[in-house]
């Protein structure tokens, strides 16, 4: 039901007391803005603990051989372990669905040079599965592929500043890059959210590396990523058994922490949700405490608006306004007043993280956005704030008796 | 057209109660132009509230045109203040930040007219006052006989019953009084049923009956001969 002219009367009002509505408008815009930029922050700042890992896949686990500490079952201390081919065989089956994807890694540092342009970078022999663990991003191309790894074919994926350092104007794609002095063709280009250093990167199929350098079949590393089913706590637990079985396939004491590492994930990311959720829990509670001093507040002044208006209300009274008429017309200003300007303030405060956001990065704080359903959140909150915010008040002016109204000069 | 009958009414004060009106019997007929006289306290104010429905009988019976007016929720009362009657006031209560045309036409809204019959209406009774050219001025830039002449327009828009003015020259000087009241005669002239309280002699001189209070009790109800109050102007 929409009424025009009741429309029309609450515009009056408003327009004819602008102090008044730009003060409470004011209560209620500063309270939002203030909401949105603790919101903006808190976003920034849980965006800055989930980007210090975007470099690789979120449950990935790493697992690294050393030399052993101590002395086991007739080793001596000091034996190099290495990983192998059949390693990696035996996590993919011990493990089996607990594993989502698999690879082993080895890596070496090559002189690339293409034409005249030459440059030292590292190199990362790999499976196809590596893509998902390191997050890589193919622009153009493609990545290794099985094919690669079964035929050991001579090719290479290089990073996004690879091609810009050797390969100036023209595409890398289809050319040959020579690598220490073997050609290998470029199939694909990617970048990473890394860093420079990841986009310097080039990538093999491992089974080439192993047959041209030393044909062997050694890993330096093996990388898993686990069943994003598991929970944190299970897949601690994963790595901790992981690390078990492979000091027990080495021979090597379970005590010894040098001869097989293991990165988790897992781990680090278990402390940063912690964090990131006691701290979304106290910009809530701030958040919203600044919320509802914004509604007091302009409950406050509606009460005050009904008080000044008493005589007005009476008047009409006089004349024949219903009740309904009385609540309607304080309500409904109530409810514009924090819609607008709130909604100013809502936009306003994402204003300003547009603008700080970006200088923000120092303290720990990135992107700083408040998302689209906290938007659509607040707009609805700011509604019902504004109604509760003027029921009290325009319950209580519909009470006037319209003779006290008249009697007080 | 009005019939009251042992009508009291007491206000607490504090602990005990101040008994205002003690048992008023009164009716009024169409066409008539009474003026309920009395000082301060009389209790011609609360007598004029209940008329209007401003304000409740503790006990007693009071008939309006035929209606029992008793027990009424907010809502009915509403409706019957805005149907049956019109209300003029000593300081005016014109609606400050409403200019004349809207101060009348705002019973109108009340009634559910539309805008534009509503303003049409406002205009052609602003006109009847003499107030056409000030239709879009504030109250604040009117004298006060002027205020008092968009009050009555006020009053008549919702072409009501019954017209009833408390002190309509309180705030005015004698000259704009007496226009005032001469308006207010050629509007009962023309028929409508008004009751005016005054303290003023010379104002209930100028209506065709007075009702004296006094303690709270009707104490003189006389016939009077009608002075024309264009005859002081």
């Amino acid at each position: 039901m929409f009424d025009l002219d009741l429309w029309r009367e609450i515009f009056q009002s408003i327009n004819k007391n602008r102090t008044r509505t730009v003060l409470s408008g004011f209560t209620v815009a500063f309270a939002i803005l203030l909401f949105a930029i603790l919101f903006g922050m808190a976003n920034g700042l849980s965006n800055t603990f989930s980007n210090a890992f975007v470099d690789d896949a979120n449950n990935a686990i790493f697992i690294y051989t050393g030399t052993t500490s101590k002395a086991y079952k007739g080793y001596q201390a000091g034996r190099q372990i290495r990983l192998k081919n059949e390693d990696l065989d035996y996590v993919k089956k011990t493990y089996g669905d607990k594993i989502q994807y698999y690879t082993g890694r080895v890596t070496r540092n090559v002189n690339a040079s293409f034409e005249n342009e030459k440059n030292s970078y590292g190199m990362r022999a790999v499976h196809p599965d590596h893509q998902y663990l390191e997050n890589t991003k193919i622009t153009e191309g493609r990545y290794i592929n099985k094919i690669d790894i079964e035929n050991k074919t001579k090719v290479i994926v290089i990073g996004r500043l690879v091609e810009e350092d050797l390969f100036a104007k023209t595409t890398a794609i289809g050319k040959y890059l020579n690598l220490d002095g073997i050609q290998y063709k470029v199939v694909g280009i990617f970048k990473d959210d890394g860093g420079d250093n990841e986009e310097r990167m080039i990538y093999t199929p491992i089974s080439t590396t192993q047959r041209l350098y030393g044909n062997n079949d050694y890993l330096d590393q093996i990388n898993v990523t686990y069943n994003p089913k598991m929970s944190y706590d299970e897949a601690i637990d994963f790595g901790n058994q992981i690390t078990k079985d492979l000091k027990e396939r080495f021979s090597v004491d379970p005590t010894d922490q040098r001869a097989i590492r293991i990165m988790n994930m897992a781990q680090a990311n278990k402390g940063t949700n912690q964090i990131t959720f006691a701290l979304s829990v106290i910009i809530i509670i701030i958040g919203f405490g600044t919320l509802i001093a914004g509604i007091v507040g302009i409950s406050n002044i509606m009460i005050f608006v009904v008080k000044e208006r008493t005589k007005e209300i009476g008047i009409r009274k006089a004349l024949g306004a219903p009740p309904k008429a009385i609540i309607s017309i304080i309500l409904l200003e109530s409810i514009l007043i924090t819609t607008i300007a709130g909604y100013f303030g809502l936009v306003l405060g994402m204003g300003i993280l547009d603008w700080i956001g970006p200088s923000l990065e120092t303290y720990f704080i990135t992107d700083p956005k408040v998302s689209t359903s906290l938007v659509i959140g607040a707009t609805i909150t700011l509604i019902v704030a504004g109604s509760i915010a003027g029921y009290f008040p325009a319950k209580k002016a519909s009470k006037i008796k319209p003779i006290v109204a008249l009697r007080d000069n | 057209m009005l019939n009251i009958r042992k009508l009291h009414k007491s206000y607490p004060i504090g602990d005990s109660s101040l008994h205002v009106l003690k048992g008023i019997d009164l009716s009024v007929e169409e066409g008539e132009m009474v003026a309920i006289m009395g000082s301060s306290g009389s209790g011609k104010s609360t007598l004029l509230n209940i008329i209007g429905m401003l304000d409740e009988a503790d006990s007693g019976e009071y008939i309006l045109d035929g209606v029992l007016i008793k027990n009424l929720t907010e809502k009915k009362a509403a409706i019957y203040r805005n149907k049956f009657l019109g209300f003029i006031f000593q300081s005016f209560n014109l609606i400050n930040y409403k200019n004349a045309l809207e101060n009348v036409a705002l019973p109108l809204y009340y009634q559910g007219l539309k805008r534009k019959e509503r303003l049409e209406k406002a205009l052609f009774h602003l006109e009847k006052v003499g107030l056409k050219p000030w239709a879009h001025h504030l109250p604040n830039e009117l004298s006060g006989g002027q205020k008092q002449r968009v009050a009555i327009a006020r009053a008549l828009a919702a072409n009501p019953k019954l017209l009833l003015a408390d002190e309509p020259t309180g705030a005015l000087d004698t000259k704009t009084s007496y226009e005032i009241m001469d308006f207010i005669q050629h509007l009962n002239d023309e028929g409508k049923t008004i009751l005016i309280v005054t303290h003023e002699e010379d104002i209930a001189n100028m209506c065709k009956r007075i009702v004296r209070l006094k303690d709270g009790v009707i104490m003189e109800d006389i016939n009077v001969e009608q002075v024309r109050a264009f005859q002081n102007v």
